[in-house]
């Protein structure tokens, strides 16, 4: 693609508007910016407004309008991250670059820049440079890189340690990310042959496959748990000749990184599992949706699927049988991460801001460009092709009665094997920590961010629809950990930093509680301010999608668990103070206007 | 039963809550059943006659006018009830936080472009004239607030079951069709 102009690039996606995520990755890649000039002409090219152009560039934190650098360092500021010595790599990074993170050096050469989650949380710290990823980094290693990018090395030429398992050394991936998959359960484990599936399904109506899916009780294993069965059979009823299939691969809570492993070893499996979803709907066109800190899988995903439209997996005829027709393509995101949430990560498909809808309408009935779309997570197809191929019953046999199956969980931080662990839903927290070896234990987050911050004296409750339903994050802290400081306050700055704008509480709450926060964290808090917190928690649940509704939870679900963690910081016995003082106030309106302050 | 004594203000708001308490429509013949209005301009008493049970403030503060009504409101109210986006978080009118007053003043007064006629270049500065605050404060940073009612406006039925459920006594059941934003 070097060399390639915005004109080859708008041909490219036909000119066509809603393509327009597409475009603006490319030329960004391709000018390491999208400037003002750009701006203009993809507008005139795509013949919409500029403004159009500009708030969709705005919207995702991996576009500019200023050059990033020839080399772009985007170092994940997550809480694993600090954990595992986030602070020394970032100053090794200012120190061997020249300049500060947020900025590119005067030359033009390197940008250092702060990320959210990369889902590398089992093997942090690590940053994304030029769409490649850098494990466990060192200081040390971090002045090799400075080195080789100021020599001028090919990205590609900068690993120095072995390439990670499984086809992370695939040569269309050559990636150092390892699996570490710790525990391979019926999801995770090789026993379907490509095709396997797709030659069973056609033997079948539409219907009965969406029964079995609906037999087996499976709920949407990204975080909302919606049954699968029951989404697959709204939208196979929904008016409509075009239907979509998504898989949603932008698994941006922090701390979950299982979705990267699958689609690293179980990319036929998925791509299997959207075209079954095709069938029982009755759609032709799959979309993945996956988020840009994946890029270095696009090449081997994009081969697996060509593979399989040569081998007669995909595109028309499939399986031999005429007139069942499915295809996929790769979308990507730009970094956001509430396009995690169905409808936003339809509105960024569609070229658009990722705001989540208001519904209804649902997805299943009004989803990409209008047309009844199904919304899965990677896993949950996965798990769609096992049932098809063991059958329900077997299915439920697994997990518990409420939950059935197994959940596919990310687990990181303190403990001695974090990887990816595939266990069935209904394990206690204590039996986890067992088997990843965790130490010293202080709390568990479960489900990331936007799920609960778990207490000791609750190890005993269980994974499952029923008591701990989660996406599949966990995270341990142990008792070095000052969980306020350390784990609280970071995962509310991600909420603000992801919020997408929309509803004024989720855009402004969270603000004022870290405001809070830090007060508490100063010593100047009151107890006021803890019930204060937890009341503005129930106001963000007037926002409109799932990032707002749970943006309080670090802090609430602190408060409730861990609160003497925040009374021990309490330094008056005053239950109200915030230190307004009305003189103060109107000090600078009286010197702007020339009068006494008569308050 | 006595009836609950409410009273209810406008600080750096639109009146635009005020509008959504009227939109309890015919509802507000029940209401004047189990609570009576003390300050407020639905019945237009300027001073608190008498102590109140329930304090409703529509807006932040802005000036220092607000932040003497609000503290009136405090002393004067049991329970005080930050209602809407503004009181809760400041709202619209906080948009000019972090533009320094003299600008605001300036693009208001003398720059402006619908500025027409004010040759003199007069910032308003009469001694009578409440006093801007640095910054538009949420009404909790100037006094202790008891309850939040979010929207903007929040629905006519979120104020109807909050009052109601205040004056009798019982836990609030605000379902998110009522408090959602959209």
């Amino acid at each position: 693609m070097m060399g390639a102009t915005v004109d080859t690039i708008l041909s490219k996606y036909r000119h066509d508007s809603t393509r327009l995520m597409d475009i603006l990755i490319d030329v960004q890649d391709e000018k390491s910016c999208i400037s003002d000039d750009t701006v203009k002409e993809i507008a005139k090219g795509l013949k919409i407004s500029m403004a159009d152009v500009e708030q969709t560039l705005s919207f995702y934190h991996f576009f500019s309008k200023t050059p990033t650098g020839k080399y772009t360092v985007y170092l994940n500021d997550s809480v694993v991250a600090f954990m595992m010595g986030r602070e020394k790599i970032a100053k090794a990074f200012e120190e061997a670059v020249g300049c500060k993170f947020g900025e590119v050096t005067a030359d033009g050469l390197i940008g250092l820049f702060n990320t959210s989650c990369i889902g590398m949380n089992d093997q942090e710290p690590a940053a994304i440079i030029n769409n490649r990823v850098f494990t466990r980094l060192t200081p040390f290693r971090v002045k090799e890189l400075v080195k080789d990018m100021k020599a001028g090395k090919d990205i590609d030429e900068m690993y120095s340690a072995k390439t990670g398992d499984g086809n992370n050394s695939h040569e269309l991936v050559h990636s150092v990310v390892n699996n570490h998959i710790r525990k391979e359960g019926p999801i995770l484990k090789t026993d379907v042959r490509q095709g396997e599936i797709i030659e069973k399904i056609t033997k079948m109506t539409p219907e009965e496959v969406i029964k079995e899916i609906k037999d087996s009780n499976i709920r949407g294993r990204g975080g909302a748990g919606f049954p699968t069965g029951l989404k697959w059979e709204f939208c196979r009823r929904a008016p409509g000749k075009q239907k979509y299939i998504f898989c949603n691969a932008d698994e941006g809570e922090p701390g979950t990184f299982k979705d990267r492993v699958i689609l690293t070893e179980k990319a036929k499996l998925l791509f299997e599992g959207m075209t079954m979803a095709g069938y029982a709907v009755g759609a032709t066109q799959g979309i993945l949706y996956l988020r840009y800190e994946y890029k270095y899988l696009q090449k081997y995903l994009e081969d697996v699927i060509e593979k399989a439209e040569k081998a007669g997996w995909l595109g028309k005829n499939i399986g031999g049988r005429k007139n069942f027709e499915f295809y996929i393509r790769i979308q990507f995101g730009a970094g956001a991460y509430v396009c995690g949430e169905e409808s936003a990560l339809i509105e960024s498909a569609e070229g658009k801001r990722g705001e989540p809808r208001d519904r209804p309408p649902f997805p299943v009935e009004k989803g990409y460009l209008e047309c009844p779309t199904v919304v899965n997570n990677v896993e949950t197809l996965c798990a769609a092709v096992k049932i098809m191929k063991y059958g329900s019953e077997w299915y439920k046999s697994l997990g518990t009665a409420e939950s059935t199956g197994t959940k596919v969980l990310s687990i990181s931080g303190d403990c001695f094997h974090p990887g990816v662990y595939e266990i069935e839903w209904g394990f206690t927290i204590n039996n986890i920590l067992d088997m990843v070896a965790g130490f010293n234990v202080q709390a568990v987050q479960v489900g990331g961010p936007s799920g609960a911050l778990i207490a000791p004296n609750e190890f005993d409750r269980i994974l499952g629809y029923e008591d701990l339903a989660t996406g599949g994050s966990l995270i341990i802290f142990n008792e070095s950990r000052n969980i306020l400081k350390d784990v609280v306050l970071n995962f509310t700055e991600f909420f603000i930093e992801e919020s997408c704008g929309s509803c004024s509480t989720c855009r402004i709450l969270p603000v004022v509680m870290k405001d809070k926060l830090v007060k508490i964290l100063n010593g100047l808090g009151v107890t006021r301010d803890i019930d204060d917190l937890l009341e503005w928690g129930k106001i963000l649940k007037a926002s409109r999608c799932g990032l707002g509704q749970t943006a309080a939870n670090p802090i609430t679900s602190s408060i409730n668990n861990f609160r003497h963690l925040y009374t021990s910081l309490l330094k008056t016995k005053k239950d109200y103070e915030t230190g307004f003082d009305l003189n103060l106030a109107v000090q600078e309106a009286c010197e702007a206007t020339n009068r006494i302050a008569n308050v | 039963m006595n009836k609950a004594i409410v009273a209810t203000t406008s600080l750096a708001g639109c009146f635009g809550c005020h509008m959504s308490i009227l939109d309890i429509d015919e509802r507000i013949l029940e209401l004047i059943e189990v609570v009576e209005f003390n300050k407020s301009p639905i019945d237009d008493i300027k001073k608190f006659t008498k102590k109140c049970d329930i304090g409703l403030i529509e807006g932040g503060c802005c000036n220092s006018e607000n932040v003497h009504v609000l503290k009136d409101f405090r002393e004067n109210c049991k329970i005080l009830i930050a209602l809407g986006e503004c009181a809760i978080m400041g709202g619209l009118p906080a948009m000019r936080n972090g533009i320094p007053i003299k600008e605001c003043l300036e693009e208001a007064y003398i720059g402006g472009p619908t500025v027409q006629q004010n040759h003199q270049k007069i910032v308003p500065n009469d001694p009578e004239l409440p006093i801007l605050l640095d910054k538009v404060y949420p009404c909790h940073e100037v006094v202790k607030i008891d309850y939040y009612l979010p929207g903007c406006p929040p629905r006519a039925d979120l104020i109807w079951k909050a009052l109601i459920a205040l004056v009798k006594g019982e836990e609030m059941d605000l379902p998110y069709e009522v408090i959602k934003f959209d």
